[in-house]
């Protein structure tokens, strides 16, 4: 996807078609990779000194806000600005119908999303925006402007419009897949599961609302925005504009959390860079809350059937997981809810396929790990049914379904340690303390339970670049166009350099988030520390040669350390290798190995949960996941990242419900007070282990992909601890105090 | 008008409608206080107002004029961080770093309400607070944190208020030999 | 939010002389006015600031009892040492409510005031006859989880949001006030609130211009045990779902006292006098607890998504009493 933009030159590229066995992070000695080093950039932003899209300080800036549609489907016939256009401050009200996105776009896509507002699609769609001297006078003006509609018929509702579903066409995985016959098998099995889950729409509710502000030079757009793939962003929004993608520029040096929300472009950025254009002076837009929830982007809503049959043994002959998503019609994403089933557990008869329906409903589009946050809650929820009514231990369960090569594909996993982090996960927990029947354990008004699922979440490695210089002075640059959502890069990037190296983290100067450095893929489905990881690798090694030519030794005997290089019997200061400094640029693209091998990480999440016998309250009181995903670059940001998914699996299990209005297709809970992410109190202290473990299929560093795997399973264990605790099974998420009172004791 | 912003005097001329975030935003440079939600419904904005933590966002500038206001950036920057800053580094307390801010602010408001011994709802009794984990939780929930550093937060506060300190990011790296 | 006019009032007099504008609010912690106004659902045409007026103490008064200023924030007035002795059910609800933030923001007269979390009340996108009288409700027919089973109206069913009003409704808490033309009087909390009715867009009995200057609780009772309860979907920082507010004197095992409010449940903090007469005088026994309950949802009107909150207040109240009874 980033050839285009790849320049030529000297540099080291890597793709990857076979295994790379040896990694230079094994052999340097430089001792700070996988260390729990604090974050390089911790100190800016507990300061309040690191910069987010929105807070650079640029002169004579104009306030934008927004305004969004207040029809659910239909035309805008006329927006009459001349009101507000009187209002003292107000410099402009613009729109521009067929230029403004109407929808936000799907993460690394390169082509303009869908764009003309004067077609309403949903109900928010962001159709203009007003311009102000002041944020104050902006926001007044937006709440004031007169629009006229055309209303049209909408499709709202999602049981009512099952019948318009559709196929998608296949996306990282086919639509529709099918091996066997599950049917058949389903007659033919000793013990059988069928159940149908249901979970919401969720928002991924970053806490930094979507932002821009453009400021053009002549034809060329500079747009700081809260991006997670800056290098495809600036594709998206120079095809947007009409403009060559040389003429954009985007910086997001700092991201006030994404969570697949700001992969794409979202509307804001447009608006801001015509309105900046037609002024002739910067444009700063900033979406409110409530607009970050209308016209952003959600995570669709999934309708899961699933079967499973297995022998006495417990070894599965079937799995089907049918699944039934929504997004906006011509919108052609879907929920990859069975991303996960098609490798986790053996059956040789399988059906996974997803159908969707065309809704007036904002985009769905990437959350938190798509597919496998929604979809393990139907797989493992499952797992859990059959395990009762096999009278298997969940973890036995899993376990006798543990394969060691793809179900589907018969090829190998690259590394895989699922029944070990179920196995350890149990004996740090104590599930042996769990009582298979539900309801028994009761403190006061409490009733506790314990719960299990597996946690898989597919591996991917994606294009990406960084160079990385050595300067005169010893210390060290690493630049690309790479971002640090939240997740690490900047510290685990300085780590990696650092260790082949051989410089002290405080020692190397980061750049990221800059479209005029190195492309690189971003921030996005896991693949961002090993993608522009090892495009830092890359870099270094290539490095690490000139060095070992500077000094007259063979790359094997050079030792780097300290900012020292060592070799035949000579210790140099890098500094005096360096000249006037030296540079290369590694750049990774993924190759055969990912056909290949079946690669994911894996893990095992447990929960501790008390249901409140009286009200249908849960609370989580202990929750641990073991996590292996490779080599672990920095346990301390590593270890963070599985808290944040393991509690996004606590809001997907209890709290978080995006409740759109059947009627008109309105948003009902569109702000933080009534949207519920988990608070402190819902979240107690979480346990995280790792397994140790190298994957030489995934990339140079040998890592996987992190950020997901926490989530990715986490809701179901909940959901498992809660059935274990009250003895009662919600299949429709998520598990809000409602759904239990029914099946609770009597008082 | 004049404001007395982390024992400065800052003046601006602001709408009457302008909150005491967004004066401090976008007119006085200090971004530091974050606006997540401009409803009270994130604590992205808490700032020390009088020594009291708030939402910033749901104030007018123009009833402050005779305030006492401290900010993030009042408590401490870069190179002589205020101790709950440098225990929030330590412990990872954060990671996009868009809450944190308001976490920081709000935890040195918190620490200053147990003090003067403000029960909360999870005090079992109302007249003998001690500052568990559960205690922590409940007085930061007002704090949202989307990235979920909620355990780290707690570590970080936990410390700082000398109640002990627990290193689970040092077991995970044993685990892995690092 | 639309512009208004600012003024600062100096004392109770010039506040309500400052009120007696055209559209004019009076503004203290601004925690819910402001939320409203960025929205523009409020759109006063002027504020009159009257955080230097001087209402900030809780005073006893000699007839016993404490007298609470109105601009007593809502983190003083829990952790007020009196109020914990002699009134734990406030403290309790006022720390169930909102955030360390907002409670240091908020105040008393304020918390009294607060509007609705009504989602359709918020969208001004949307009919709401609270916020638009005539325009209709979208709540009924609509998505309405979160609103009123007891109390309500064709034209709404919206609850009350405050923690803190249902533990006054249960303390018999006396709202003591200043008109504009400087009379002052005192209106018990149960007949400080309206029912929606047809006119949903009036709440309390105030007129215009007319200031809260401070809350008044009678006498503690002696004896009594407090417990304030509250069922949300998140651990802290929500609404309640539903929440009983009880202060229960026993005498051996005999309820001898005992008043009840009730959240989340109607459009003002809740009281109903059957429910209390259903036990007091007799025997601490589940039978009469599920006679109260029966009492409390005797009229209890389900719109759909809210039809929970029947069962869900049944057994909170249960439980409730059975704490307070000591059962």
């Amino acid at each position: 996807m980033l050839d285009a933009i790849f320049g030529q030159g000297d540099r080291n590229s890597l793709t990857m078609d076979k295994p790379h066995p040896d990694s230079l992070l094994d052999t340097s000695v430089q001792g700070v990779i996988s260390r729990p080093l604090d974050r390089v950039d911790g100190p800016f932003k507990v300061s309040g000194t690191a910069t987010y899209a929105a807070e650079y300080q640029i002169d004579n800036l104009a306030h934008g806000v927004l305004v969004g549609a207040k029809i659910g489907h239909g035309t805008v016939t006329a927006i009459d600005a001349s009101a507000v256009k009187a209002m003292p401050g107000v410099i402009d009200v613009i729109t521009d119908y067929d230029t403004f996105i109407r929808n936000p776009q799907q993460g690394g896509e390169t082509t303009a999303p869908t764009q003309g507002v004067k077609e309403v699609g949903y109900f928010g769609q962001i159709v203009a925006i007003v311009l102000a001297e002041s944020f104050e006078v902006a926001r007044d003006a937006a709440q004031r402007l007169h629009i006229e509609y055309d209303y049209a018929a909408g499709a709202y509702d999602f049981d009512a419009n099952r019948d318009q579903s559709e196929t998608p066409p296949a996306s990282q995985i086919p639509a529709h897949y099918t091996q066997g016959n599950v049917d058949k098998a389903m007659t033919q099995a000793p013990v059988t599961v069928e159940a149908t889950y249901v979970t919401p729409s969720q928002n991924s509710a970053a806490m930094e609302p979507h932002a821009s502000i453009a400021v053009w030079n002549d034809d060329a757009l500079t747009l700081y925005g809260s991006y997670q793939m800056p290098t495809s962003d600036a594709q998206q929004l120079a095809k947007s504009l009409g403009i060559s993608e040389k003429k954009v520029r985007i910086i997001a040096r700092y991201i006030g959390g994404g969570f697949g929300s700001k992969l794409g472009i979202a509307p804001e950025s447009v608006a801001a860079a015509i309105a900046a254009k037609r002024l002739g002076r910067p444009v700063k837009a900033v979406m409110a809350r409530t607009q970050v929830f209308d016209a952003t982007v959600r995570r669709s809503n999934t309708e899961q059937r699933l079967r499973l049959a297995a022998g006495k043994d417990g070894k599965l002959t079937a799995i089907g997981h049918d699944s039934l998503t929504s997004n906006l019609p011509g919108e052609d994403y879907f929920e990859p809810v069975g991303i996960g089933t098609h490798f986790l557990y053996r059956g040789e008869n399988r059906s996974i396929t997803h159908d969707m329906v065309p809704l007036n409903l904002l985009l769905s589009g990437s959350m938190r790990a798509p597919g496998e946050a929604v979809g393990m809650i139907g797989l493992e929820c499952a797992m859990d049914e059959l395990a009762e009514k096999l009278g298997f231990d969940p973890i036995d369960l899993r376990k006798a379904n543990d394969i060691d090569a793809d179900p589907e594909k018969d090829i190998p996993f690259s590394s895989r340690q699922l029944s070990r982090a179920l196995q350890v996960g149990a004996e740090k927990f104590g599930w042996d303390q769990r009582n298979p029947r539900p309801a028994q354990r009761r403190e006061g008004e409490w009733l506790i339970g314990m719960g299990v699922a597996s946690a898989a979440r597919s591996n991917m490695l994606q294009q990406s670049s960084a160079k990385v210089e050595i300067h005169a002075d010893g210390s060290a640059t690493v630049s690309s166009a790479m971002t640090d959502i939240g997740t690490g890069s900047y510290t685990i990037l300085a780590q990696i350099a650092g260790e082949i190296l051989g410089i002290p983290v405080e020692k190397i100067r980061m750049s990221l988030g800059d479209t005029n450095d190195p492309p690189a893929a971003g921030s996005g489905g896991s693949w961002g520390a090993t993608s522009a990881g090892s495009a830092v690798y890359l870099a270094c090694e290539l490095l690490r040669d000139k060095l070992a030519k500077a000094m007259d030794v063979d790359p094997g005997e050079l030792t780097l350390k300290d900012g020292q290089a060592i070799g035949a019997n000579r210790s140099v200061p890098l500094g005096e290798l360096v000249g006037q400094g030296m540079e290369a640029t590694g750049e990774i693209k993924p190759g055969k190995m990912e056909k290949a091998m079946t690669q994911a990480s894996y893990g095992a999440h447990f929960a501790e949960v008390a249901v409140n016998a009286v009200t249908g309250e849960v609370r989580v009181r202990r929750m641990l996941g073991v996590f292996a995903a490779g080599r672990v670059l920095n346990a301390k940001t590593a270890r963070s990242q599985c808290l944040g998914g393991m509690t996004f699996g606590i809001g997907a299990a209890l709290t978080e419900d995006l409740i759109h209005d059947q009627r008109n297709g309105k948003l009902v809970n569109r702000d933080l007070a009534e949207y519920h992410v988990p608070v402190n109190a819902d979240v107690p202290q979480l346990e995280v282990h790792f397994l140790d473990e190298r994957d030489i299929y995934a990339n140079p560093i040998h890592a996987k992909g992190i950020g997901e795997l926490g989530i990715s399973g986490a809701a179901p264990a909940v959901a498992n601890a809660v059935y274990n605790a009250c003895g009662v099974r919600v299949r429709e998420f998520p598990i809000t105090c409602d759904k239990l009172l029914d099946g609770l004791p009597a008082l | 008008m004049k404001f007395n912003i982390n024992g400065k005097t800052h003046d601006a001329e602001v709408d009457v409608r302008t909150s005491l975030l967004d004066l401090c935003r976008e007119h006085l440079g200090l971004t530091g206080s974050k606006k997540g939600c401009d409803h009270g419904q994130c604590g992205a904005c808490t700032m020390l107002v009088d020594g009291r933590r708030i939402n910033s966002c749901l104030t007018l500038a123009v009833m402050h004029e005779d305030s006492e206001i401290v900010t993030i950036e009042g408590l401490g920057q870069v190179g002589d961080l205020h101790p709950m800053q440098d225990a929030f580094v330590r412990h990872d307390g954060y990671q996009c770093g868009y809450c944190t801010p308001g976490q920081i602010c709000s935890a040195v408001g918190m620490l200053g309400e147990v003090e003067k011994g403000w029960p909360s709802h999870a005090s079992a009794d109302l007249t003998a607070v001690e500052l568990s984990d559960a205690e922590i939780s409940e007085r930061m929930s007002g704090n949202l944190c989307r990235c979920a550093a909620y355990p780290n937060i707690v570590d970080a506060i936990r410390e700082v208020a000398g109640k002990g300190d627990r290193q689970p990011v040092l077991e995970a790296a044993r685990e892995i030999g690092a | 939010m639309k512009p208004f006019a600012y003024a600062r009032a100096g004392d109770a007099d010039q506040a309500v002389a400052e009120a007696l504008a055209p559209q004019a609010r009076f503004i203290a912690g601004g925690t819910n006015l402001l939320d409203l106004m960025k929205l523009q659902i409020e759109t006063p045409a002027k504020l009159v600031d009257i955080t230097r007026l001087p209402l900030g103490g809780i005073t006893p008064r000699d007839e016993g009892g404490v007298s609470i200023g109105a601009l007593v924030p809502n983190s003083d007035l829990a952790a007020d040492p009196r109020i914990i002795a002699d009134y734990e059910v406030l403290s309790r609800a006022l720390l169930a409510g909102a955030s360390g933030q907002l409670r240091n923001k908020a105040t008393t007269g304020g918390n009294l005031l607060q509007r609705t979390r009504c989602y359709y009340f918020y969208d001004t996108a949307t009919p709401c006859n609270k916020r638009e009288p005539g325009s209709g409700c979208s709540a009924i027919g609509g998505v309405n989880r979160i609103l009123a089973v007891l109390g309500t109206s064709e034209k709404c069913i919206a609850t009350h949001p405050s923690d803190m009003a249902v533990a006054m409704r249960a303390l018999d808490a006396t709202i003591v006030t200043q008109k504009p033309d400087g009379d002052r009087r005192r209106i018990a909390i149960g007949d400080f609130y309206r029912l929606p009715g047809d006119t949903p867009q009036i709440e309390t009995v105030l007129e215009p211009g007319e200031l809260i200057t401070a809350v008044e609780l009678p006498p503690k009772v002696e004896g009594a045990r407090h417990l304030y309860r509250k069922v949300r979907d998140r651990a802290s920082y929500a609404f309640a779902l539903v929440s009983v507010a009880g202060v229960v004197r026993m005498d051996g095992d005999v309820v001898a006292s005992a008043s009840l409010a009730f959240g989340g449940l109607a459009p003002m903090p809740w009281r109903n006098p059957a429910v209390e007469a259903a036990i007091v005088g007799k025997p601490a026994t589940d039978a009469n607890f599920a006679a109260a309950a029966d009492a409390l949802l005797a009229d209890a009107k389900g719109q759909g998504s809210n039809d929970f909150k029947i069962p869900l207040a049944r057994r909170t109240l249960i439980a409730s009493l059975r704490e307070l009874t000591g059962k």
